[in-house]
């Protein structure tokens, strides 16, 4: 390993303990053609009312990170083979089952990109959203409907109450999100992990589901880790950016300086990818090839075939992640060309 | 959801119409019932004319068919070959394999659904594998050779039980035919839970009801048992007829008189009223049977709209 600069935790999270500090994660996936590396060495943290924004190709870890903070992984195949998940000062990975069960869902909730696979079919949504106050709170079944019909009004569901009934097919894409935000919600937890929660949704109600979310997590004043492939998205509502590659975290910056100044090279062709209106019917500058197999990651920078600006260097050597700034990382050999190149 | 039903109800009309007209043109063409009452001995030609008329076999088959479905409406079975009214056996021998019935039903839906959820979240573990073959075993010895060979056993050689049922058919001596009975559709019931609950535990819903941090006991019994459930509901009701088959084998084995073995009696002294009359109750009885899981099926899955 020499990503030995990984270890200490970023330098943003430096001030009051955060509530979510991810250590050093390792996470592989055990295959019939061998052992995929699907997180190799992920740090990050957020603080309470942050809002960090994932970005990434597919494949390149993001949901297997989330999996894992939340502890809902599929073990087997997966396995975390080091690191430490601290939440709110204590080490997740050593906390008994029991107690974890009692975290999940009350202090840490997440919402998933599919609602309507996502939510079980066969009971109606009153029933699944009441279930949080049951099972965590003792409610009683007459209360935890009223709280469920409650949790509705709060994420605009219109006619919430003659609603709660129905089952999550009866509902439209974007009111199943509201749904599934609410149910991740309900208990009113400190942090909320969302995985590409508008992907699945039409255009038109992306925007209503992303601002809502953004409403409630200011107003709660929640951790929000937003996994996203919508680098528009991104610039709204999130504080600062985490960008992932082959399981590892390549950048990590404020949104607005890593927006006016990447300092890797990945980064600033996610960012020439985005169609702008201004460039309409222009070629899009998408990367060039494919992310590696996880199987069999590069040596040396994982991203050097796809680099434009890879030399000899790139190929042998691993770059550590370097404090590039204030609350900045890269890991890049040539940060500073770059961002000298800006 | 009324709608339905009497929809349904209606729709039977012509698939009662159709399989009962099937039965009884086969019954009749294939043997001829005046000969089969004398036995061995050739009838005397004006005899059998006689009877020939008497019991309307003179006229084509479609006018007796007609003749016997407005017999049947009147609640007019004819008679057996020992001149019972066939209502009367069916009186007797629908209670005993309805009993019969239920009881391999039961050992079906408990230890097959069971059997599954354990193996479905055990897969490729010991216990798995195991049930796995027990399955395979099962699936691959028909019906009367487990029956015969339990009866052996159980009933003769070790004297557990009595190797034949007394007439009265208590719930008690029904136990092991009824297992018999239940076996190769118990094979199936738990190969098809566990195929469903090791499919179902790695969906989307599964992986919320988790992370809502649910005990794992409810996010078996109340999120992926409900779900998995669905295509195993759907095969017991298209078991039914399985079940029937089956209980004549079985009811031949432990000397049941049920169903089955009046529907035996009937077939090798060529008595067609107690043939025609048992199965065409048998066909209502199952028709029926699969409305109720059909209906069955739309409650345990809202998507399914009563259309
Ligand atoms: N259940 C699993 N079994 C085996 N391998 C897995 C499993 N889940 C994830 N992986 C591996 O981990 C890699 C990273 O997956 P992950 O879901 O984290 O990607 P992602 O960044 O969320 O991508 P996407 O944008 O497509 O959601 C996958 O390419 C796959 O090789
Ligand atoms: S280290 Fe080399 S290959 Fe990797 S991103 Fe920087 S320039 Fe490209
Ligand atoms: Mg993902």
């Amino acid at each position: 390993m020499t990503q030995t600069q990984a270890q200490s935790p970023p330098p943003s999270s430096s001030g009051p303990s955060p509530l979510l500090q991810v250590r050093d994660l390792h996470v592989e996936f055990h295959t019939r053609d061998g052992v995929a590396d699907a997180v190799n060495g992920v740090s990050f943290g957020v603080e309470a009312g942050e809002t960090l924004a994932v970005l990434g190709e597919s494949g390149s870890g993001k949901s297997v990170t989330a999996q894992a903070v939340m502890g809902i992984l599929d073990i087997p195949p997966g396995r975390i083979t080091g690191g430490e998940i601290l939440f709110e000062g204590r080490d997740l990975l050593k906390t008994p089952a029991e107690e974890r069960r009692r975290i999940r869902g009350a202090r840490m909730a997440m919402i998933f990109q599919d609602a309507l696979s996502s939510l079980n079919p066969v009971l109606s949504v009153g029933y699944q959203l009441g279930e949080m106050f049951r099972v965590h709170r003792g409610t009683s079944r007459k209360e935890s409907r009223i709280k469920a019909v409650e949790l509705m009004e709060r994420v605009r569901i219109p006619a919430a109450r003659a609603r709660a009934n129905d089952y999550p097919h009866q509902f439209s894409g974007g009111m199943r999100q509201r749904i599934m935000i609410a149910m991740a919600l309900a208990l009113e937890p400190q942090l909320i992990i969302a995985d590409e929660p508008t992907t699945a949704l039409d255009v038109t109600v992306q925007a209503q589901v992303m601002g809502l979310l953004a409403d409630l997590q200011r107003e709660y004043r929640m951790g929000l880790i937003l996994i996203t492939h919508d680098l528009g998205v991104v610039a709204d509502v999130a504080d600062r950016i985490a960008v992932m590659y082959a399981g590892r975290i390549v950048e990590t910056a404020p949104v607005g300086e890593l927006y006016r100044a990447p300092a890797h090279p990945y980064t600033k062709g996610l960012l020439d990818s985005i169609p702008r209106l201004d460039q309409k019917g222009q070629q899009l500058n998408a990367i060039k090839g494919l992310p590696p197999s996880l199987l069999r990651i590069p040596s040396g920078c994982s991203f050097h075939p796809r680099c434009p600006v890879a030399r000899a260097v790139c190929r042998a050597d691993e770059p550590p992640l370097y404090e590039v700034g204030t609350g900045r990382a890269s890991a890049c050999h040539f940060w500073k060309e770059l961002l000298d190149g800006q | 959801m009324g709608r339905y039903v009497i929809r349904r109800l209606l729709q039977m009309i012509p698939v009662f119409i159709g399989t009962t007209f099937l039965i009884f043109v086969m019954v009749y063409a294939v043997g001829d019932p005046v000969n089969a009452m004398f036995g061995d001995r050739a009838p005397d030609p004006a005899t059998a004319a006689q009877l020939r008329a008497e019991f309307n076999l003179d006229k084509p088959v479609w006018q007796q068919y007609l003749l016997y479905m407005a017999h049947i409406f009147t609640g007019d079975f004819g008679n057996a070959f020992n001149g019972q009214p066939v209502t009367e056996l069916m009186r007797t021998a629908f209670p005993i394999t309805l009993r019969l019935a239920i009881i391999a039903i039961v050992f079906e839906v408990v230890v097959g659904i069971a059997l599954g959820v354990i193996t479905g979240l055990r897969r490729g573990r010991p216990v798995d594998s195991s049930v796995l073959m027990m399955t395979l075993v099962v699936i691959s010895v028909p019906t009367f050779v487990t029956g015969t060979l339990a009866q052996y056993l159980l009933g003769v050689k070790w004297g557990w039980i009595q190797p034949a049922v007394s007439p009265a058919a208590p719930v008690g001596e029904l136990l092991l035919p009824g297992l018999v009975l239940a076996l190769l559709s118990l094979a199936y019931v738990t190969r098809l839970t566990r195929t469903s609950i090791s499919e179902n535990a790695r969906a989307d819903y599964v992986r919320t009801a988790v992370a809502k941090g649910l005990p794992r006991s409810r996010v078996t019994g109340r999120h992926l048992l409900r779900n998995s459930l669905i295509p195993v509901v759907t095969f017991l009701g298209t078991d039914v007829g399985n079940l029937m088959a089956g209980a004549l084998v079985t009811e031949r084995i432990f000397n049941i008189q049920g169903v089955g073995f009046q529907l035996w009696q009937g077939i090798v002294r060529q008595n067609s009223p107690t043939v025609v009359g048992f199965v065409t109750i048998l066909v209502i009885v199952f028709l029926l049977a699969n409305l109720i899981v059909d209906l069955l099926y739309a409650v345990l899955d809202p998507r399914i709209r009563y259309a």
